[in-house]
């Protein structure tokens, strides 16, 4: 426990010194969500109804963009080798690694989505449902990157089949995700019946993943 | 603090491979607590992969290997590996990359604190100093530093004394041998001298 609590801290200070690149996924979400606007045009109402989906594009892209470095840096420094040799379990040591990952690239980005719902014009209940999807449906965009983040470790330039490999995995979670954020702001479906399928989808990812990304890493060797 | 008394590693048949392609067969040697072994041979032979196999990062070939007096499953959780790479964060300080290695590796025992390991290695004034700013041989220095926060009983060393000038290889045979003295193991791929009584394994040329 106390090591496990020791890999979470580092991979936060990592993230927050010089060269950790733990603002960079919020501030590509900004950019994003920024530029939209200019390229559709100031129509309100346009813009209200894709909002949700453009936020959730948004964070599903920035969330890819960090992820190739989340065992890549420790194969490079020889730290991987190392977290194998530890008592701890790989599955473990995966696991607190992406929750660190995810508390600084997706948590960012949940936090920041009502501020930057209102420059899509996403308002009242649709600002809150929207919030609310990314904050349950992120981990999941985590975690089903690890299992991508971890396959194509041993390659030099990884990170782009890791999205090539990792984006179709992620289309369910996309899918309930922005229509739950459209179900809050009305519609014929509950908001609570893609909420859940989403809540679901991160939680199985949540179990699943530690195992096939750890596999990936041992036999990355 | 003294290791297992019975420690012992075992390799019996070993057969190893890198890629696909065979490069050591028929290994078989025993290792006793207090003893070290030196792998040497040409480029290529094997001795990397080797340490890799004793450290449970590769499958060997064929072949069985063990651990016995450490109370562990295989013989690479009871082991340090000082690779190729130090395994340091270039962005957190010497103190910080030994506080988190020891929590992580630690086995029980607790072993020297970070500060009191630096002096060790001779890099006192060196712990609030950013890893990304030393120079390659203090690097290695905080990566032996390593060895010592974290107590574990087989010390798997590859190229030890690579950009090491003659006091560190010195103060590095020092360690070595207070590890000995403890009861300790060494299995230690070199080129040169370790200033240690040791077995030698001599793998043959790449063929």
């Amino acid at each position: 426990m106390r090591a496990l609590a020791a890999l979470f801290a580092r991979e936060l200070r990592l993230a927050n010194r010089a060269g950790g690149g733990g603002a960079m996924g919020v501030v590509f979400f900004l950019i994003l969500v920024t530029i939209v606007p200019f390229a559709i045009g100031p129509d309100l109402n346009l813009l209200a109804r894709i909002g949700p989906a453009i936020l959730w594009i948004a964070a599903l892209l920035s969330t890819l963009l960090g992820l190739d470095r989340l065992f890549l840096s420790d194969h490079e420094d020889g730290s991987l080798d190392l977290l194998e040799m530890a008592d701890t379990p790989l599955e473990l040591v995966v696991l607190v690694k992406c929750l660190a990952h995810w508390a600084v690239t997706g948590l960012p980005l949940v936090l920041a989505a009502p501020l930057f719902g209102v420059m899509l014009a996403v308002e009242g209940d649709a600002l809150w449902g929207v919030t609310a999807s990314l904050a349950v449906g992120t981990p999941a965009l985590t975690f089903i990157g690890a299992i991508g983040a971890a396959l194509t470790v041993s390659l030099r330039r990884g990170g782009l089949l890791m999205a090539i490999l990792v984006l179709p995995f992620t289309v369910p979670a996309l899918i309930f995700g922005v229509s739950a954020a459209s179900a809050a702001s009305g519609g014929t479906v509950p908001f609570l019946t893609p909420f859940l399928i989403l809540c679901a989808l991160s939680l199985a990812s949540m179990a699943l993943a530690p195992f096939a990304a750890a596999a990936a890493l041992r036999s990355g060797g | 603090m003294v290791f297992h008394p019975q420690l012992s590693l075992q390799a019996h048949d070993l057969a190893l491979a890198r890629g696909g392609r065979r490069l050591a067969q028929g290994l078989s040697f025993t290792l006793k607590g207090g003893e070290a072994l030196l792998v040497t041979g040409p480029n290529g032979a094997g001795k990397s992969t080797l340490l890799r196999v004793l450290a449970g990062l590769l499958a060997p070939a064929s072949g069985a290997l063990s651990l016995e007096g450490a109370g562990v499953e295989a013989p690479g959780l009871a082991a340090h590996y000082l690779g190729h790479a130090e395994a340091l964060k270039g962005a957190l300080t010497a103190q910080e990359n030994l506080e988190f290695w020891s929590a992580m590796l630690k086995m029980g025992d607790p072993g020297l604190d970070p500060q009191a390991a630096l002096v060790r290695v001779a890099l006192s004034h060196a712990p609030d100093i950013p890893v990304s700013y030393l120079s390659a041989g203090q690097r290695r220095r905080v990566g032996i530093a390593r060895l010592l926060v974290a107590p574990r009983p087989l010390w798997l060393l590859d190229e030890p004394t690579t950009a090491l000038d003659a006091a560190s290889q010195a103060r590095l045979a020092a360690l070595m041998k207070e590890h000995l003295a403890l009861g300790g193991l060494i299995v230690a791929a070199t080129h040169g001298d370790l200033g240690l009584p040791a077995r030698e394994l001599r793998l043959g040329a790449a063929p």
